[in-house]
């Protein structure tokens, strides 16, 4: 997993309470069988006027000019600026997929659904919960500023505004070590390398027959 | 000190590290694999550059989307007419070629049910740890061996790391003492289990089946068994290993030879409960009790022996069962019948990893022999679970058995037990189904499964209804 130490990036407001995982990535794009390339279908009913289907080429369709990542000022953002309970809905990981091939790093919002927070770890992603008066002021500031920028600082658990002004968050310990040191759960594991190969070689002493190759 | 179960000792003899959360580190010998569950895993290989641990742990095969008619399979992969289904066959196929994982794919003759593929091969063994991203995984207990179903994330964790993280399940045994009445099979055993305990009697355990019927048991019933623990909703289910094991396991093109075999056969021997071993719950059934069963509602546990009435919502006492019986009435169109004789088929289903193995198919050709199948059926099909399954029994010429009695005789694969290819029910059709699932939809939009063996599939073939099995064979 890409680690996540401080990261600077330009802020796209979402202004929407609830957004569900359905409409992050609609369902008809659940039968891929990747897990990249899901980009270009994120938010796909916001995005688009016309329906999605998997596999078809985006270039083309029909915009829906006023939604915020078609807006001219918004290309390039990293960071995603949202409202309460976000993500909610079914549990498929391709949500924080979607948000993580389009080049989403965090979505700051007040509150966030469980599950969906939960994956966005997995993936990468960082999930900051700010006050709902916090996250209206940057509201306020991003819509007010062309060319916006937000920095995260991780290890000191601060988002920080172009004024200067910072705004602390809570993160799980152990979650924000994973992070910082770009750790998933394989990653973990294989920490543990040492381990997993010194009971290879005392299982390969007494059952050697596990380990013989295979021929076709 | 208590002796230990065979789940503590297999448990014990992968564990890699014990955390203080109290999750493990276990060590994964096999990993089996097809086409729906992962890709992802796969793709998340590449996508951290991370190569498998250990390749010689894995072996491929596509079951699930893989068409089965004779017609479709001839042009191999080009042949899949639906294309999701044949990008999820093709990407398998790229994905073992890329990283050099052994495949049996779709034009091999080893090629079928990974659940079949794998115990036939000799590639799961006595003692092994054994996962697939496929929850009837539980089968390959059957040796012996712990082996449970997995999800994609977890596929990918066992691909890098040939560990997954886990924690211990608690102990159950499962005896049936006795021995059981003629043409009552596994198939029977099980879903009589499934009848007593319920579909989350085993959840949170790990079941060891034992006792006489048991013992008993060919390998191919043990399989059986094993495949529909999780049905009883444990996702272990384990078989002490005895001759019986060892008989079927010797010489198969995987089973470790010369000095490993004498080695190995030594180590088997220690893979029972030890007698004195503790189990936290311990369950008892009287082979000889056991009858011919056929599920009437929508999950196994809605089962009854074959001469008794279809139980009314009505006469449930306790409220959240009325209702869900209520439901399942509904759905399976059983107002105005009384006992299993009363529904008419449409369809039957002989298949599926619980059972497609050639002793289910033996089974099943010996009740049909010189009968036809009823005029009212739309269709019977008779689906091996592999390849080799298939030649085994054209070999001892069942397939025309089977055709002669007007079933037909199909190519390995899933096929009707989950349709996700082209072979699946109509709505409201009755379906007589050897496979392991009745749920809502399962077979086909609004279709109406009943779980039975293969005897009792191939009499209710004949019959056009439920019959049981002993009484039409004297006819
Ligand atoms: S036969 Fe049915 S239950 Fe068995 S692996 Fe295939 S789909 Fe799953």
């Amino acid at each position: 997993m890409r680690p996540f130490t401080k990261h600077t990036g330009i802020a796209a407001p979402l202004d929407l309470a609830n957004v569900d995982t359905d409409m992050i990535i609609p369902k008809q794009f659940l039968k891929s069988i990747k897990r990249t390339g899901f980009g270009k279908n994120l938010f796909d009913e916001l995005r688009y006027q016309d329906e999605g289907q998997p596999d078809q080429d985006c270039t083309g369709r029909p915009l829906r000019e006023d939604f915020v990542l078609n807006q001219a000022r918004y290309q390039g953002s990293s960071i995603l600026l949202a409202r309460k309970n976000f993500g909610c809905g079914s549990s498929r990981e391709h949500a924080p997929w979607a948000l993580d091939d389009y080049g989403m790093r965090s979505v700051i919002a007040p509150s966030f659904a469980d599950i969906f927070y939960n994956n966005c770890f997995k993936n990468g992603l960082l999930p900051i919960v700010l006050t709902e008066e916090e996250v209206d002021q940057l509201f306020k500031e991003v819509e007010a500023n062309e060319g916006y920028e937000l920095t995260i600082d991780l290890e000191a658990q601060k988002v920080i505004a172009p004024s200067g002004a910072e705004f602390s968050f809570e993160v799980d310990a152990f979650r924000k070590h994973c992070l910082l040191n770009g750790l998933d759960d394989i990653g973990l594991t294989l920490q543990e390398s040492d381990a997993i190969k010194a009971y290879e070689e005392q299982r390969i002493k007494t059952a050697p027959w596990l380990f013989e190759a295979r021929s076709l | 000190m208590a002796g230990k179960t065979l789940y503590d000792k297999l448990w014990d003899s992968h564990l890699v590290q014990q955390r203080d959360d109290g999750s493990a580190l276990i060590y994964i010998d096999l990993q089996l694999l097809h086409e729906v569950t992962s890709p992802q895993a796969f793709e998340g290989l590449r996508m951290h550059g991370r190569k498998p641990w250990r390749l010689t742990s894995s072996l491929a095969t596509p079951d699930h989307n893989v068409p089965t008619t004779v017609e479709e399979r001839k042009s191999g992969v080009n042949g899949i007419a639906d294309p999701v289904s044949k990008i999820q066959v093709t990407t398998l196929d790229d994905n073992c070629d890329e990283f050099g994982i052994t495949e049996f794919k779709m034009t091999d003759i080893r090629q079928g049910i990974v659940h079949v593929v794998g115990p036939e091969q000799g590639a799961t063994l006595p003692g092994m740890t054994v996962v697939c991203g496929d929850s009837h995984t539980s089968t390959h207990g059957a040796f012996g061996a712990l082996a449970h179903g997995i999800g994609t994330s977890e596929v990918e964790h066992v691909l890098a790391t040939q560990c997954l993280v886990q924690k211990k399940m608690k102990n159950m045994l499962v005896r049936v003492d006795g021995q059981l009445s003629p043409y009552v099979t596994a198939k029977d055993v099980v879903l009589a289990i499934i009848g007593k305990i319920g579909t989350a009697g085993g959840t949170g355990f790990a079941i060891e089946f034992g006792g006489e019927a048991i013992q008993s048991l060919s390998m191919e019933g043990r399989m059986t068994v094993c495949n529909m623990a999780i049905e009883a909703g444990a996702r272990v289910g384990l078989i002490a290993v005895d001759q019986t094991t060892i008989d079927y396991v010797a010489n198969r093109p995987y089973a470790p030879k010369g000095d490993h075999w004498d080695m190995a056969v030594e180590a088997w021997s220690d893979l029972v409960s030890d007698a004195d071993a503790q189990f936290d719950e311990v369950v008892v059934l009287n082979g000889a009790d056991i009858k011919p069963q056929v599920t009437w509602g929508t999950s196994p546990e809605m089962v009854i022996a074959i001469d008794q009435d279809i139980p009314r919502p009505e006469d449930q006492a306790d409220p959240v069962a009325r209702e869900g019986y209520a439901r399942a009435w509904k759905y399976m169109g059983l107002e105005g019948k009384k006992t299993l004789a009363d529904i008419t088929l449409d369809r039957v289903f002989i298949g599926s990893c619980t059972n497609s193995r050639i002793e289910d198919l033996r089974s099943a050709a010996e009740v049909v022999k010189g009968r036809k199948v009823a005029a009212t059926l739309k269709q019977a099909i008779v689906v091996p679970g592999s390849g080799l399954v298939k030649a085994q029994a054209e070999e001892e010429g069942l397939h025309e058995i089977f055709t002669a009695a007007g079933l037909e005789w199909r190519e390995p694969g899933c096929s009707m037990c989950l349709a996700m290819n082209a072979d699946k029910l109509g709505q409201g059709e009755h379906c007589a189904s050897t496979s392991n699932r009745n749920f809502e939809g399962r077979q086909g939009f609004g279709g109406r499964t009943h779980l039975v063996s293969p005897a009792m599939a191939a009499a209710a073939a004949i019959a056009g209804h439920f019959v049981d099995v002993n009484d039409l064979v004297k006819q």
